[in-house]
């Protein structure tokens, strides 16, 4: 094993006034920082200027089918997750594969990348671990989408560690929250209980450890640390949802079950689910050509398994019914996942549980499997 | 870093119209002259202009990859364009993907081919190689089954595969019509002509689902273990490389743990609706 390096082992605490500074930081190193701010009501990852776009005294409040926001305190980050996720920049809902120009009877075709280089602020623990997740999807099997492996390597992580986990939250149980414990460059704790908002910082790489040096900060006291972990030992146990063990024998054991036709009857297949879902990596290819046909553009686009056309081969689709396109949501992301990368396909955000227009909700869902 | 989405523009040599409605493009790389190399039961990604890409077998003989061989079934959008290509036009390919035929597990066995239809093209790099290397297998038999007389694919061919006196060929239609002397009737009850022996055969199937299934049966029926049987499974891809997620099929992924998977690995996915 190689010995753990020095910077790993710092704590020290900044003011809110630091994350402006860390910002500008960011930006005058090249990145194009990213982070949690309100848009139509709703807390979505945008391009930040400035630590005055966070999403400062905002609370969500989450439930099965239901998301509003509420004007609560100063914290900066008692909010979590809302329906976007960092695929949003690192596998972007439409990508240009390429352009093909036709010239007599050749054929040019030119890869088109778009390389950014991105600072993520704000990062929960649940979605590292979705990054990580698409990080074996994307970047280290036999086959590697340069786009998503430059966008990942070139991207500089601030975690935010979670300390008032939303009602939908189950990170606790999937192992993934609600503190990061690695996979990012800084990580910061929000200690907003007492006044004006202040952060402990821990540092995952020297790159983390070389932009915190350029903040004003103060070392950490062993009081500090036991706040830290007091605030997220109780955000743990704070979080009423879990997913039951054993859910993935369970699946195996339904296959061939009345339970598909009867969740398949509350589901309306508006693929919203997947489309939130951190982990969720699908997409279909479209091509478009100008009025000549000369020049023809391939894109990548986000797609659903709920979709019905998703299963389709000559003759009509394999998943026909709506029941089979539930089964394989969740036969996947519970179930098949661990066959194919080794870990479970959810990592407890709860963002299908709200962002489903009917409620349903996969722990509740995952129980009834495993009781059934 | 190579994107393993991007195609490679090569120039279709020759076309050949097989059936009514199927049809060969021979190929070659446009930039380099480097030996297209593949596995029997491989595929590429065809790619056409503006139209879009579909994945096809490779059904030319792997012991000589001076030319790609594709034989396609016109079915829609992508194959009806792809159909209309000219000698001296560019098509987009990316591969060789996935899984290969069991060739070289079945040396020293019996080998029992069992197909229908299209499914003979994505086996034909399989038999040449049995061909090429006649004495490494024991018995050979390849059961084909086409709708009507005039639906055989590759017909000269089969015909020259008869006619040696190594390998049993046998060839079924749906229905009769003209001067067909020969099997009327399922391809599946071919295979309880026998002619191997179960215990040391390898079978390689390929066909639609509901085919496939029957031929297990009746595979099974002669005592051919599913440990011993081949077959290639069909679902849409859109990337052939991982990353689309469309070509799952329970827990695996039928473009890289595929196409071809030796059947007692799927068994149980198989018989489940709709997966
Ligand atoms: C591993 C593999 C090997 C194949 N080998 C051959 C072969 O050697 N010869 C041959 O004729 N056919 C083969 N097929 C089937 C061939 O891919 C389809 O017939 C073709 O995709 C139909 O496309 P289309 O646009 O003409 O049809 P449409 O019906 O217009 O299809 C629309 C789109 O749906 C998707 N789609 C439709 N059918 C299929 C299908 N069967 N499999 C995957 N995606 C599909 C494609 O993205 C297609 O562009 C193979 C399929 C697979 C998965
Ligand atoms: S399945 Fe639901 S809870 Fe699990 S990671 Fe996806 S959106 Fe989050
Ligand atoms: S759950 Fe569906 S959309 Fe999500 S990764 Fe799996 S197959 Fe794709
Ligand atoms: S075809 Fe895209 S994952 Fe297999």
């Amino acid at each position: 094993m190689t010995p753990t390096p020095e910077y790993r082992k710092t704590r020290v605490v900044i003011d809110a006034a630091q994350l402006d500074v860390l910002i500008a930081n960011l930006r005058a190193q090249g990145y194009e920082v990213i982070g949690p701010t309100v848009a139509d009501g709703a807390i979505v990852y945008a391009p930040l200027s400035g630590a005055g776009e966070l999403p400062a005294g905002v609370t969500d409040v989450q439930g099965p089918g239901s998301y509003r926001l509420e004007k609560n305190g100063t914290a900066l980050f008692a909010h979590v997750v809302g329906p976007h996720a960092w695929k949003r920049y690192l596998y972007p809902p439409e990508q240009l594969l390429f352009r093909s120009v036709r010239q007599g009877r050749n054929l040019r075709i030119n890869e088109e990348l778009e390389l950014k280089r991105y600072a993520f602020l704000g990062v929960r623990p649940c979605d590292i671990a979705a990054i990580r997740i698409h990080d074996k999807v994307f970047a280290d099997g036999e086959y590697a989408d340069p786009g998503y492996s430059a966008r990942r390597q070139a991207a500089f992580i601030v975690a935010v560690n979670c300390t008032r986990p939303a009602a939908t939250c189950f990170c606790a149980s999937m192992n993934t929250g609600p503190r990061a414990r690695d996979g990012f460059d800084l990580a910061l704790t929000e200690f907003s209980d007492r006044g004006a908002p202040e952060f402990l910082v821990e540092v995952g790489s020297a790159r983390g450890s070389q932009t915190l040096a350029k903040l004003k900060h103060r070392p950490a006291g062993e009081d500090d640390l036991k706040r830290a972990d007091a605030l997220l030992a109780a955000a743990a146990r704070s979080m009423s949802r879990s997913m039951p063990s054993g859910i993935a024998d369970a699946i195996e054991d339904h296959l061939e079950d009345a339970y598909w036709d009867k969740i398949a009857g509350r589901c309306i297949n508006c693929a919203n689910c997947t489309m939130v879902c951190p982990t969720c990596f699908c997409t279909t290819v479209e091509d478009v050509t100008d009025l000549s046909g000369d020049i023809a553009e391939r894109w990548r686009k986000w797609d659903s398994c709920f979709n019905i056309d998703f299963s389709y081969i000559h003759g009509g689709s394999v998943r026909r019914e709506a029941s089979s396109r539930f089964r394989q949501w969740m036969r996947h992301k519970l179930d098949t996942w661990h066959d194919q990368f080794a870990t479970s396909g959810c990592v407890g955000c709860g963002r299908c549980i709200t962002w489903c227009p009917v409620g349903i909700d996969i722990t509740e869902e995952a129980r009834t499997l495993t009781k059934g | 870093m190579n994107d393993p989405m991007i195609p490679a523009p090569f120039r279709v040599k020759r076309t050949r119209k097989e059936l009514e409605d199927t049809f060969t493009l021979e190929l070659a790389p446009i930039r380099n002259s480097r030996p297209f190399h593949f596995s029997a039961g491989q595929f590429n990604m065809l790619y056409v202009h503006g139209v879009g890409e579909v994945p096809i077998s490779i059904s030319g003989d792997p012991g000589d990859p001076s030319v790609l061989v594709h034989t396609t079934r016109s079915v829609g959008t992508v194959t009806d364009a792809m159909w209309k290509l000219k000698q001296g036009d560019t098509i987009g390919i990316r591969g060789p993907f996935g899984t290969s035929w069991p060739v070289v597990e079945a040396e020293g066995s019996d080998v029992v081919i069992v197909t229908g239809g299209i499914g003979l093209a994505p086996l034909r790099p399989a038999i040449y190689h049995i061909i090429t290397n006649r004495k490494r297998y024991g018995n050979v038999v390849i059961l084909y089954g086409a709708r009507t007389p005039e639906d055989i694919l590759y017909r000269r061919e089969i015909e020259r595969w008869r006619s040696r006196l190594d390998i049993d060929v046998e060839v079924t239609v749906d229905r009769a019509t003209g001067h067909w002397a020969g099997n009327v009737g399922v391809v599946t009850k071919l295979v309880s002509r026998g002619g191997f022996d179960p215990s040391q055969t390898v079978a390689m199937v390929c066909g639609p689902e509901i085919m496939m299934r029957y031929c297990v049966q009746a595979l099974n029926d002669q005592g051919v273990a599913n440990d011993r049987i081949y077959v290639s499974m069909e679902r849409n891809m859109k990337c052939a490389v991982g990353f689309c997620g469309h070509c799952q099929f329970g827990q695996a992924f039928v473009c890289k743990d595929g196409p071809v998977f030796r059947f007692d690995a799927i068994e149980r996915d198989f018989y489940v609706r709709e997966l």
